[in-house]
């Protein structure tokens, strides 16, 4: 067993100059290609006991004395890898700035407001058929500090894990529609435009409860995974 | 046209960006959320092997720290097994998260000493960490490994991959006894060597 050959032209490379912070955090070395082996192939299994269902919950995980202000929302999809099967009980972390765009973080100074009742994180397992799926509020769009007039789009940060390490992948969802998408340096890092679309969620009307909560699909792709053909396998793997 | 392979393609990865502990490690966001944080489990006491620490920081192209990063430590038990292997030490979670000190920078891991693990061709590995880094600045979390000094790592099949012999001693722990210091510098003339697995 091994993995694909992570497509490195797919994803933002590591000097992308407009966004500022990567210029000094960007290494300049060629990499050193390995093939996996154990340590890279295995990685960490989460069950469900450290995990309880509010953990999902990010409307009533952290409410204090009522639900969080914003725009109600699901967010729900599957994980997948390359091979399009699903990829089951794998652990799904997202984070987020509420619906005025500050984060829950001692290092957040923007002035808009905390919202006491909204913490800003989730998580979940992908059931046996890779689903996940969380309830939130619309997070805000908000300012960073790179060029002067710097503006996030509204985006949700997801942590997937899958079973290898090397497949360890974090990434940010972005909302269809939003035109701050195509001005914002962090996702135009990335080269190839089909390649942004595919962090973009679409509104997923089947799926909004009436009178209730809108809903939004995304679908995430892990590295895949390869039992090959003909292959001498001395580590029995 | 021949036929479509039909395979999808990966995620594309983004910036975990300055607040990723809000996700990964809240109580260091400042705020407590979750009845288990996890990545910060304790070592039980029964738990076989040698016990560990290693601090050190990481570093920019500058020179200045990374004190928004987030380490992820994931190794062998102390008898180079894995989870699921038989005989691997039952109650080890293999597995850590490491969030530096926000005002210096400097990160610290308590774990066990891990054992030397099979590699290509039957080749023993000596022992190492594998570890993965996100933060603000880095578009993809980089992968690299962490040796240790007081082991024998002459016959590393992937330290012997590095073409320059200077640039395997990035990866290499500094101390002995259980107490170790390990830097990672991001870029410069220190650049630490990552992997592409």
């Amino acid at each position: 067993m091994t993995l694909y050959q992570r497509d490195r032209t797919w994803h933002p490379p590591a000097l992308a100059p407009d966004y500022k912070t990567s210029v000094a955090r960007s290494p300049r070395q060629a990499m050193l290609s390995i093939e996996g082996t154990v340590s890279e192939l295995t990685g960490p299994r989460f069950g469900h006991g450290a995990i309880t269902p509010l953990d999902g919950d990010l409307i009533a995980n952290y409410a204090r004395d009522g639900d969080p202000v914003g725009e109600r929302i699901i967010v729900h999809g599957r994980v997948l890898d390359e091979n399009g099967r699903p990829v089951p009980r794998t652990l799904v972390e997202i984070w987020q700035a509420n619906a005025g765009g500050r984060y829950r973080h001692k290092k957040d100074g923007y002035l808009a407001p905390i919202d006491p009742n909204f913490g800003g994180c989730g998580r979940v397992l992908t059931d046996d058929q890779g689903h996940y799926a969380f309830r939130t509020i619309k997070p805000g769009a908000y300012p960073w500090r790179n060029w002067v007039n710097n503006w996030r789009p509204a985006h949700i940060h997801l942590s997937v894990f899958g079973t290898a390490f090397a497949q360890r992948l974090i990434t940010q969802m972005y909302f269809e529609g939003d035109p701050l998408i195509a001005h914002c340096p962090i996702v135009q890092a990335i080269p190839d435009p089909r390649a942004i679309d595919a962090l973009i969620a679409p509104l997923d009307l089947n799926q909004a409860v009436p009178l209730d909560c809108l809903a939004y699909r995304f679908d995430i792709v892990l590295r895949g995974r390869r039992s090959t053909f003909f292959e001498n396998r001395p580590e029995g793997n | 046209m021949p036929q479509p392979l039909n395979y999808l393609k990966e995620t594309p990865s983004q910036t975990a960006g300055p607040y990723v502990h809000i996700g990964l490690a809240p109580r260091a966001a400042g705020f407590d959320i979750y009845d288990t944080e996890l990545g910060f489990d304790p070592m039980p006491d029964d738990v076989p092997g040698p016990r560990i620490r290693v601090t050190g920081c990481v570093f920019d192209g500058m020179g200045a720290t990374v004190r928004d990063v987030l380490i992820e430590v994931w190794q062998a038990d102390a008898a180079g097994l894995y989870p699921d292997q038989p005989g691997a030490a039952a109650g080890f979670r293999h597995w850590a998260r490491v969030v530096p000190d926000f005002d210096t920078g400097q990160f610290t891991l308590d774990t066990v000493l891990p054992g030397a693990v099979p590699g290509p061709q039957g080749r023993m590995q000596a022992p190492h960490l594998s570890l993965w880094l996100v933060a603000r600045g880095i578009n993809t979390g980089l992968q690299t490994r962490m040796y240790f000094a007081d082991q024998d790592n002459a016959a590393d099949p992937v330290l012997s991959l590095i073409e320059q012999p200077h640039r395997r001693d990035t990866l290499i722990a500094r101390g002995a006894d259980g107490h170790y210091h390990f830097d990672i510098h991001l870029q410069g003339d220190k650049e630490t060597v990552f992997l592409d697995v």
